[in-house]
C-alpha cells in the first residue's frame, strides 16, 4: 500500500548537499503497525516527512519513489499532493499541544479537518467531530469540543490530534514520536488507542519512536535506522529475540529496562565517522574512592522531614485563589553515598521539591536537615556555606550552559564566585573535572555549541562537582539524552559517586532509569510520597495501587514482572 | 460560554482601574511638574516688566487660589480636571477645556489618518516579504523599510511637500480647513502631513509583520495543517495572520499612543493646529494652566489607546482572555 523505494533525502548547506537520509526501502501493509526506530539524527523524521512531501524548504528529496497504491507521490502536483494529505495518510506529531493551533477551539480544527476533504456541511461535520472525540475516549466531549488546546492537558490534546488524524479515514497514519512528550501512565492509553483505532478504521500506521519500550509493545515490524541509514528491518519478535544489526544489538543492550539488574550499562563503540564497531560493557577507568568512608555515614546526608510548599492558583477567573499543595508533607532521608531516585509523573511535585532543597524556593514548613542542620529557614547568607555543598545538574543541556562562554569558564564559574583558589589552581581543577568525566582537556576552550547533547551533560556535571559538593540533585538529567548517550552518562554517575563519594538526588519520570541507578526510591503522587524504599523492594514488590499502575505502564522489553502479562 | 464572557468582562473592569489609576499618577505628576518648574505664574501673568504692587501681586494670587496650602491647590484642581474644567489660559482668560477640545480631535485625526496609512502599506509589505523570506522581493522589501525607518519624518515631509505640492500642484503644502466649512479640503490638507507621519511607521510595522509572520510560520502547528491538506492560502490567511495578528496590534497601538505626543514636528511643518502646536505654544509663553490641561489630555488619549489595544489582545488570543485573568 505505501512502498518507500530507495529513498534518498538530503540537506541543502553552503557547502553542497549533505546526505541525510541513505537509500530507505520499505513497505507498509494494510492493518499493519510498521516501527521506525531510531536516535535523534538517524533520519526517521526527515523520512516521514519525505512520505508526506512536507519536507522543510532546505531539504530535498536526491532520489528514489515513494509509492501509494502504485503511484509516485513524489512526482505528483502539489494540488494533487495535498488532496492525498489528510485523506489518505493522515500524520500525528510529538508535541499535541504545538500541533494544534492556540486560537481556535478544538472542535473548530477537526470539524475543518474534516471539511477540508469531506463536504458535508458544518452542522453535519460538528456532529461527526463530536464522534470522533468519543471514540478516541476523550471525557467530557462537549467541554473538549469548546476548549481552546491550552485548557486542555498533553494527553488531551493528543487525543484530539488523532480524532483529527482518523477523521477522513486515512489508509495510513504517520505517528512522529505521539507518545514522547506525555507521561507513562497517559503514554499507554494512547498507544492503546492507536492499536484500536488500527484495528477498527484499518488504517497501517507507521510509528516513528526512539522508544525501543513502545515498539515492542506495539508494532508488528520494526526498521531500526541510524545516522541516515537503514541497519535493519525484522518483525518486532525476531528483532528482540535476535537482533541482526551491531546497532539494533547495541540498541536493545544500552537501554536500562525494569527488572533487568545491572552495574553497568554496556556502551555503544563507534569509529571516527560514526559507524558503530561494536557493543561493549565499558569497563570502570576511574579509580574509586580511596578514603575512608567517613564516620557520620550511618547518619542520612540529607534528611526531609514534613515538607510543604504551596501555590496559589485561580481555579477558574472569578473564583479567589485556592492553594495547591504542590509538595504536601513529604519526609525523606538520603544517606551518604548512596542515591535516592524520586519518581513521579508531570506535575507531581518533584521539582518543586528539589528546589526547595536547594532553596530556589523558601518551604512554607517542616525541616531541612542537611548534615543534621536544618537549612529550610535559612536566610540568603547563612544559606551560602551550604551552596557548595549542594550542586544541581538540569535535564536540558542545551538551556543550561551560557552560549558564550567556554568550557573552562563555565565549570570554572562556580570556584570563581566562592574564590577557591588562585587562577592557576583553578585552571588545573578544571583540566581534572574535565578528565574525570570523560572530556579532551582541549575541550577547556571551546564553547558549547560544539559538543553533543551527551557532551554537554558532562560538562554541565563537571560544573556541579566544581566545589566538591557532597550533594548533587540531577533533575531530570538524561531524559533529554538518547539511549545510547544516557548509558555513558548513567554509568559516569555511578563512576563519579564512588570516586567522589557523592550522595544523588535522582529526579525522572523514567522509572527504568531510576531502577537502575537508585538505591532507595520514593513515589510521589500530587505532592505526597505515596511510596518510598530500597529499590528492590519498591520494584520487586510495590505495595501501592499508585506504583504498581506506574510499573504497568512502562513499556517494558521481553520481561514478565510484578504480575504484568508479557504481550 | 458564561464563564469565559464573565472573564472577560472582568478583564475589562481591571484595566479599567489599572487605566483610571495610571491617569491619576499622571495627573499627580503633570501638577507637580508645574510646581518644580521655575517662574511665577503671577508675575508671569501681571508682566514681570511693569513692576506689579505687592497688593496686586496677593489679590492674583488669591484669585487664581495659590496663596492656598499645595495639597489643598492639588485636590481642588484634580477635582475640577475630573470635571473637565482645567481652569482658564492666563493670557486671553478663555477656559483651557476649550482650547483642548477644539485642537485634541485634530491630532488624533491626524494620529489615526497616519496609523491607517501605515497599517495599509506596512501589513501587506510585511506578509509579502515574510512568504518569500530570503528572495529578492524579501531583500528589496525589507531594505525599503529600513530606509523608511531611517528617514527623519521632517525630510519625508519636506520631499513630500516638494513632489505633491511644488512639483504636481496635487495637494497644498500645508494648513488646515474645518470640515464643516469644505470636506474635500479638509481631507487634501490632511493627506501630507498624515503621509510623512505614516510612511516610517509603515517602516517599522511591516519589519514586525514580516518577524512576527515567520515565526508563526515555523511554528509546529502549521507543519500539521499542511498535513491535514490545507491550502497554503487559506493555512496563510486563516491561521498565520491570525496568530500573527497579536504582536501586530501591539506595535500599532504602541505607535498609535506614541504619535499622541510624537506629532510635534509634522503639526509644525505643515501648520496643522493640533494639541502639539498648542501645547509648544503654551509652553514658551508659560501658560501653566494650558500646558496642564494639554499634557493630561495627551496622556488620556496614550492611556486609553493603550486600553484599547489591551482590550482587543483578549479578543485575537483566547490564551489571555482566560488565564491570564
Amino acid at each position: 500500500m505505501l512502498e518507500v523505494r530507495n529513498l534518498s533525502i538530503a540537506f541543502k548547506t553552503s557547502a553542497g548537499l549533505k546526505s541525510a537520509v541513505r537509500d530507505i526501502d520499505f513497505t507498509i501493509r494494510p492493518g499493519e503497525i510498521l516501527g521506525l526506530v531510531g536516535e535523534s539524527g538517524s533520519g526517521k523524521t526527515i523520512t516521514s516527512l519525505g512520505v508526506m512531501g512536507l519536507l522543510p524548504p532546505n531539504a530535498v528529496v536526491t532520489g528514489g519513489e515513494v509509492l501509494i497504491d502504485g503511484v509516485d507521490i513524489l512526482k505528483l502536483p502539489p494540488a494533487d499532493l495535498r488532496k492525498l494529505r489528510g485523506r489518505h495518510i493522515a500524520m500525528i506529531f510529538q508535541d499535541p499541544m504545538a500541533s494544534l493551533d492556540p486560537i481556535f477551539t478544538c472542535g473548530d480544527q477537526i470539524v475543518e479537518a474534516i471539511l477540508l476533504h469531506e463536504p458535508i456541511g458544518r452542522a453535519n461535520a460538528r456532529r461527526k467531530a463530536r464522534e470522533l472525540l468519543e471514540k478516541v475516549l476523550i471525557p467530557d466531549p462537549d467541554r473538549a469540543m469548546r476548549s481552546y488546546p491550552h485548557e486542555l492537558s498533553g494527553g488531551q490534546c493528543q487525543r484530539i490530534m488523532i480524532a483529527m488524524a482518523v477523521a477522513c479515514r486515512p489508509r495510513i497514519i504517520i505517528a512522529d514520536e505521539p507518545t514522547t512528550a506525555l507521561d507513562v501512565t497517559v503514554q499507554k492509553q494512547v498507544l492503546e488507542l492507536l492499536r484500536e483505532l488500527n484495528e477498527e478504521v484499518g488504517a497501517a500506521i507507521l510509528l516513528i519512536t526512539h522508544d525501543l519500550g513502545v515498539i515492542y509493545e506495539v508494532a508488528d515490524r520494526v526498521v531500526v535506522m541510524y545516522a541516515g541509514d537503514k541497519m535493519e528491518e525484522a518483525t518486532t519478535a525476531d528483532l528482540f529475540a535476535a537482533p541482526q544489526s551491531d546497532y539494533s544489538r547495541a540498541l536493545i543492550d544500552s537501554m536500562p529496562s525494569l527488572g533487568r539488574e545491572a552495574e553497568r550499562l554496556p556502551v555503544i563503540e563507534r569509529d571516527p565517522s560514526g559507524r558503530v564497531l561494536s557493543v561493549r560493557p565499558e569497563p570502570r577507568v576511574r579509580p574509586a574512592s580511596s578514603g575512608p568512608i567517613p564516620a557520620e555515614a550511618d547518619r542520612p546526608l540529607l534528611e526531609i522531614r514534613d515538607l510543604c510548599k504551596s501555590y496559589w492558583v485561580k481555579p477558574a477567573p472569578l473564583a479567589m485563589p485556592v492553594e495547591m499543595c504542590a509538595v504536601d508533607h513529604v519526609s525523606l532521608s538520603v544517606a551518604p553515598r548512596t542515591t535516592l531516585g524520586l519518581v513521579g509523573e508531570s506535575g507531581c511535585g518533584k521539582s518543586t521539591l528539589s528546589r526547595a532543597v536547594i532553596r530556589l524556593y523558601k518551604p512554607d514548613s517542616g525541616q531541612i536537615l542537611f548534615k543534621g542542620k536544618d537549612i529550610a529557614g535559612l536566610s540568603d547568607k547563612e544559606m551560602r556555606p551550604f551552596r557548595r555543598e549542594i550542586a544541581m545538574v538540569f535535564q536540558n543541556p542545551y538551556g543550561s550552559l551560557n552560549p558564550r562562554q567556554t568550557v573552562a569558564q563555565l565549570v570554572e564559574a562556580p570556584m570563581v564566585i566562592f574564590a577557591d583558589d588562585d587562577a592557576a589552581g583553578r585552571q588545573g581543577r578544571v583540566r581534572s573535572l574535565l578528565e574525570a568525566v570523560g572530556l579532551p582537556a582541549t575541550a577547556a576552550q571551546k564553547y558549547p555549541h560544539e559538543f553533543s547533547g551527551g557532551q554537554r551533560q558532562r560538562i554541565a556535571i563537571a560544573r556541579a562537582l566544581a566545589l566538591k559538593p557532597s550533594l548533587v540533585i540531577c533533575d531530570e538529567a538524561v531524559s533529554a539524552l538518547d539511549v545510547s548517550v544516557q548509558a555513558q552518562v548513567l554509568n559516569l554517575l555511578k563512576d563519579l559517586q564512588a570516586e567522589f563519594d557523592l550522595t544523588y538526588l535522582f529526579i525522572s519520570h523514567d522509572l527504568s532509569v531510576v531502577e537502575h541507578v537508585s538505591d532507595t526510591v520514593a513515589v510521589m503522587q500530587r505532592g505526597r510520597i505515596v511510596e518510598y524504599g530500597t529499590a528492590a523492594a519498591i520494584f520487586g514488590n510495590p505495595q501501592e495501587a499508585y506504583t504498581r499502575m506506574l510499573l504497568d505502564a512502562v513499556p517494558t522489553v521481553g520481561l514478565v514482572r510484578g504480575g504484568k502479562e508479557a504481550p | 460560554m458564561n464563564a469565559s464572557i464573565a472573564g472577560a468582562l472582568l478583564l475589562a473592569a481591571r484595566k479599567l482601574l489599572t487605566a483610571f489609576i495610571q491617569l491619576l499618577v499622571v495627573a499627580t505628576l503633570i501638577f507637580s511638574v508645574m510646581y518644580i518648574m521655575p517662574g511665577d505664574p503671577v508675575l508671569l501673568l501681571l508682566g514681570a516688566d511693569s513692576n506689579p504692587s505687592p497688593e496686586a501681586i496677593a489679590s492674583m494670587r488669591s484669585q487664581l487660589g495659590l496663596d492656598q496650602p499645595v495639597l489643598s491647590q492639588y485636590f481642588v484642581w484634580l477635582w475640577n480636571a475630573l470635571h473637565l474644567d482645567f481652569g482658564k489660559s492666563l493670557t486671553n482668560g478663555y477656559p483651557v477645556a476649550n482650547y483642548v477640545m477644539q485642537n485634541l480631535p485634530r491630532t488624533l485625526e491626524l494620529a489615526f489618518a497616519a496609523i491607517i496609512i501605515a497599517a495599509l502599506i506596512g501589513v501587506p509589505l510585511g506578509i509579502a516579504a515574510a512568504l518569500k523570506r530570503g528572495s529578492m522581493r524579501d531583500t528589496v522589501l525589507t531594505s525599503i523599510a529600513t530606509i523608511g525607518i531611517s528617514v527623519p519624518v521632517y525630510i519625508m515631509g519636506t520631499l513630500l511637500v516638494l513632489f505633491f505640492s511644488l512639483k504636481l500642484g496635487l495637494l497644498p503644502a500645508s494648513g488646515y480647513t474645518d470640515i464643516s466649512r469644505n470636506v474635500l479640503e479638509h481631507f487634501r490638507k490632511l493627506a501630507l502631513p498624515a503621509l510623512a507621519l505614516g510612511f516610517g511607521l509603515a517602516a517599522s510595522i511591516a519589519r514586525m509583520t514580516r518577524s512576527s509572520v515567520l515565526e508563526i510560520l515555523g511554528r509546529d502547528f502549521v507543519r500539521a495543517l499542511r498535513a491535514k491538506g490545507m491550502s497554503e492560502r487559506r493555512i496563510i490567511w486563516q491561521h498565520v495572520l491570525r496568530n500573527a495578528a497579536i504582536p501586530i496590534v501591539t506595535i500599532i497601538g504602541l505607535q498609535l499612543g506614541n504619535l499622541m505626543g510624537g506629532t510635534v514636528l509634522v503639526e509644525a511643518m505643515f501648520n496643522w493646529p493640533g494639541l502639539s502646536t498648542l501645547l509648544v505654544g503654551a509652553v514658551s509663553a508659560r501658560n501653566y494652566p494650558l500646558v496642564q490641561g494639554a499634557m493630561l489630555a495627551i496622556a488620556a488619549a496614550f492611556i486609553l489607546i493603550n486600553l484599547v489595544v489591551e482590550l482587543l489582545y483578549s479578543l485575537l488570543d483566547p490564551r489571555i482572555r482566560r488565564k491570564r485573568s
